[in-house]
């Protein structure tokens, strides 16, 4: 437990009015996005230098009090919740300062906690481009998209978080800096540490600094959609687009549930009938994207999709994009709770996994509806509920047992891009072995000798 | 209501509204309050739940909620943004009113929202006795807004600089209109505002003449009080139900088409909040509320909408001018593009957009009185926001916000100018 004389150590390290201590303030950091029980922390704290975020590790280590990490607060599977009630909070908010953006060089070097969305936008008016995209872009920091490796709308091309993470600066356990990776494209100078950072959800160590990949932004891009009356001709137009070598910068999908909830709140006169919608959009040079779109409607058709529409201009093409953005708002209006979930299938057995949720949903008499990332498997079926009534809560809590249980049996995996956290945590052993838990745990009681780091997430240490 | 325990039973009836919150945190990109102060607890996501705590009786603390609940603008754009569609404006206003039950209001609230606003005589008297003492406290500034601050005041106003009070308020110009309809044309309720009456009587004068250039009779009646926002907002209903008793009783005895008012916060709240409270006074009250909201519009919507005022083509010397998305114009009534078109309407002017145009000045009414340190640094934002757009005039459709643009810019010596959209259109008629 912080002691009243640790609190005004701290106090005095990062100011008065970065140590929070309030019963109200302390709540408020007591959960995340996840729909996982809270607990309330002992202390929470904002060092506003990288400086003062080591101290603040070091401090905290040498107190023996465990700590998590937490940037805005969005992920999805409890990684922010804290582990204890003697837990601090540390929060990476105070830095978020882009340190350089090099248009020589194609990299950027970022604070933890600059906001992603923000991050792209300076990188924009660089002309260059940072591609990862999560739908919480505009919340997210840095920080939390490398501790999740956040993925997003353009996986299929682009790749994801890890796909951009040049070099990181962190803080181990103890508060000793380490440094790995840097501003080069080559760089084999120890292990690759940052690789083992990315996606390590706060339990290996506290990320100071970043170094990022940017790229060429495309020159142009064409938006398209195909409406299919049967999930498998959706999904053998997606393999057929591949196929034709032919790499879409995004690649998505709404199930029949989805496409009449969102019918239903925005009168758009999509088709009720459908069994999914796919939505296309190529990127590139201009006369690569006109070959690309060309390629898609004809694989399109070929695949039975009862029609394609082509947008005409960028006001069409919004609009068409309407009814993917408004897939989750609308969801979510549903029911008073909304279970976002991320299993991942490889593309082809994506027809199977919709059926087995969709059969899964009916056999819990539960409501589900599902949109995703067509183009990598990573579907995000919606659980909606109301957690207040227990009895329904229990019933969704089986059929994302069940729904997880097929994912593995597919090849799949468990989470495409929310993480494991605490509310997958006791899958991790189903789909990896109890080889990978021992190993994690024993990587991870070396590197945090007292187990303070976000010490019940992804493997308990 | 007496114990924690009465409080929280009496929260409970939000516990449907605030659970239909998913905790996604979308909110924090638009929050004013989250953009300074970073803190959770001061974005909608972290005020839910701890109302929420509160209810449950796991938050121990209500002053530690009122106080929470008070660092918010109120200004909507959470809201505007939340994908599930909360109704976060309703469970604030409805939990300051319980917290501020338990609490009990400040004495100096009560007697300002009870007995000065709700008692329009009262109040113009008050106001009238101090215009033309304001000489000998205040300081002209000598910026281009015509600011004034009041160093001998600094205990009470701090460094603000705000517009002198009018040396004679609109309705003791006018006296009560109630002019005939011209040729069987239109008539509206002109509603000036307490800050279009008392302060920016050239921007309410400016809104007189243009109705008059499209031959709009008027009717202004003596002894409007305020529109009770002020009140709603400090969690005082009884003392905004008083002042919308007053304005619906005024109203009443008009023939009109159309109420119009200047003041995006008093739009939206004579459209939204009269409604929703009015049943509260009674039936009577409640079916006068639901008939005044339908005719009610702001007054850019009503020239471009009803009148079909157009833009024009901007001449070569127009003054460039770029325009702020008030929060209650904006986010409450939906209302962006005809302020502009308004402002289009003059070619002696250019549109140029700001970053942000929609994003909180950080006025939000009496939080500038409580959090004056925060309102300043949220203003900032905006004052930089406009100054990078090199304009030499920033308009804004609601009079608080233009309270706010000139004090932010007057400490920043900006030469640069704050009018309403339609001051700018009528200046460009005779
Ligand atoms: C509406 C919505 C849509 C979403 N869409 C997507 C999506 O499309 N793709 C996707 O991948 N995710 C998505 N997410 C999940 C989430 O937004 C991402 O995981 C995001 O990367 C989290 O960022 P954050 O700043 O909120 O991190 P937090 O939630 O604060 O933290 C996440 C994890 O990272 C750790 N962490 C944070 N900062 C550091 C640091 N500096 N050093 C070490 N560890 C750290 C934390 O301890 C925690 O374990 C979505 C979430 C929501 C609510
Ligand atoms: S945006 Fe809405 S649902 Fe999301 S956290 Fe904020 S209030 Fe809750
Ligand atoms: S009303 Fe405005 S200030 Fe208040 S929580 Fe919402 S966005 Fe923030």
């Amino acid at each position: 437990m912080a002691s009243q004389a640790l609190i005004k150590d701290f106090e005095e390290l990062i100011g008065k009015e970065n140590v929070f201590t309030s019963e109200a303030d302390l709540q408020s950091y007591s959960f995340d996005s996840a729909v996982l029980e809270p607990v309330v922390p002992a202390l929470v704290l904002r060092p506003t230098s990288t400086e003062q975020l080591g101290l603040c590790v070091k401090k905290l280590y040498d107190n023996g009090i465990p700590m998590t990490v937490r940037g805005s607060g969005t992920n999805l599977s409890g990684g922010t919740i804290p582990d204890h009630s003697d837990t601090a909070v540390v929060l990476t908010t105070g830095l978020n300062r882009i340190l350089e953006i090099n248009s020589n060089d194609l990299y950027a070097v970022v604070e933890p906690g600059v906001i992603t969305a923000d991050f792209a936008a300076a990188v924009a008016r660089k002309n260059l481009f940072y591609p990862p995209d999560p739908g919480s872009q505009a919340v997210s920091t840095i920080g939390g998209n490398i501790a999740e490796n956040a993925g997003g709308l353009r996986g299929l091309k682009y790749g994801v978080t890890k796909d951009y993470l040049m070099g990181v600066e962190f803080f181990d356990a103890t508060g000793e800096t380490v440094k790995t990776g840097s501003r080069t494209v080559k760089c084999v100078t120890g292990y690759n540490l940052a690789g083992m950072l990315i996606q390590s959800e706060g339990t290996l160590g506290v990320i100071s600094q970043a170094i990022l990949k940017l790229v060429p932004p495309p020159r142009a891009s064409k938006a398209l959609m195909a409406v299919f009356d049967d999930m498998q001709n959706a999904a053998e137009a997606v393999a057929g687009i591949i196929a034709a070598h032919v790499l879409p910068c995004t690649l998505e999908f709404l199930d029949h549930n989805t496409i009449v909830r969102v019918d239903d709140f925005t009168k758009a006169g999509l088709p009720r009938d459908a069994a999914a919608i796919l939505l296309i959009e190529v990127d590139g040079h201009p006369a690569q994207v006109a070959d690309d779109a060309e390629a898609v409607e004809r694989v399109l058709k070929e695949n039975k999709a009862v029609a394609v529409h082509v947008p005409k201009d960028a006001a069409e093409k919004f609009k068409l994009w309407e009814a993917r953005r408004m897939a989750l708002p609308v969801l979510a209006r549903c029911r008073p709770t909304t279970v976002l979930e991320d299993a991942t299938v490889p593309r082809s057995q994506i027809p199977a996994m919709m059926k087995a949720v969709n059969d899964i949903a009916a056999k819990y008499r539960v409501e589900v509806g599902t949109f995703g990332h067509a183009g990598d498997g990573n579907l995000h079926p919606t659980f909606l509920c109301d957690k207040r009534d227990v009895e329904e809560f229990k019933r969704v809590e089986a059929a994302i047992d069940e729904m997880f249980d097929t994912a593995i049996k597919l090849q799949g995996t468990l989470s495409g891009e929310h993480g494991i956290g605490t509310a997958k945590a006791k899958w991790m052993e189903k789909e990896t072995s109890r080889g990978t838990i021992l190993f994690s745990q024993r990587l991870r009681r070396a590197l945090d000798p007292k187990g303070l780091l976000n010490s019940t997430k992804l493997v308990g240490i | 209501m007496d114990t924690l325990h009465e409080l929280a039973q009496r929260l409970m009836a939000l516990d449907d509204r605030i659970t239909a919150c998913m905790k996604c945190g979308m909110c924090q990109s638009v929050c004013p309050m989250f953009g300074a102060s970073g803190k959770e607890a001061d974005v909608a996501r972290g005020k839910l739940f701890l109302i929420n705590n509160m209810a449950h009786e796991l938050l121990k603390d209500p002053e530690a909620l009122a106080d929470k609940l008070g660092r918010c603008l109120l200004c909507g754009s959470c809201q505007a943004a939340c994908p599930p569609g909360v109704k976060i404006m309703e469970v604030f206003m409805e939990a300051r009113e319980l917290v501020n039950a338990y609490l009990g209001l400040h004495p100096v609230k009560k007697m300002v929202f009870r007995t000065l606003l709700a008692r329009p005589g009262l109040f113009n008297f008050a106001m009238r006795v101090g215009a033309p003492m304001q000489g000998l406290v205040f300081r002209k500034t000598g910026d281009a807004q015509g600011t004034v601050c009041a160093p001998m005041l600094n205990f009470m106003l701090g460094d603000r600089h705000i517009r002198p009070l009018a040396q004679k308020p609109l309705h003791a110009v006018h006296g009560a209109l109630d002019e005939p309809r011209r040729a069987g044309g239109l008539k509206v309720a002109f509603y000036p505002g307490c800050l279009g009456d008392k302060m920016y009587t050239e921007m309410a004068e400016a809104c007189l003449k243009v109705l008059r250039h499209h031959n709009v009779a008027v009717f202004m009646p003596a002894g409007l009080a305020c529109c009770g926002i002020p009140a709603l907002s400090s969690g005082d209903a009884e003392g905004m139900l008083r002042q919308m008793k007053v304005n619906l009783d005024v109203l009443a005895r008009g023939d009109f088409d159309y109420l119009l008012s200047p003041c995006g916060s008093c739009t939206s709240t004579i459209k939204e909040l009269w409604p929703r409270y009015a049943g509260r006074l009674g039936g009577l009250e409640s079916r006068q509320a639901e008939k005044l909201a339908e005719k009610t519009m702001d007054i850019n919507a009503f020239l471009v909408d009803v009148l079909k005022v157009e833009a024009a083509t901007p001449a070569a010397d127009a003054v460039p001018v770029t325009y702020h998305d008030s929060c209650h114009l904006k986010k409450a009534l939906g209302v962006s593009a005809q302020p502009r078109t308004v402002i289009a309407a003059n070619p002696g002017y250019a549109l140029t957009e700001m970053a942000e145009a929609d994003r909180c000045c950080g006025c939000g009414g009496s939080f500038n009185l409580f959090h004056y340190d925060y309102s300043r640094r949220i203003g900032q934002r905006k004052r930089d926001n406009v100054a990078a757009t090199g304009a030499r005039v920033v308009a804004a459709g609601c009079p608080a916000c233009m309270m706010q643009l000139e004090d932010v810019l007057s400490h920043n010596n900006d030469a640069v100018r704050v009018k309403h959209p339609v001051e700018i259109y009528a200046e460009s008629l005779k």
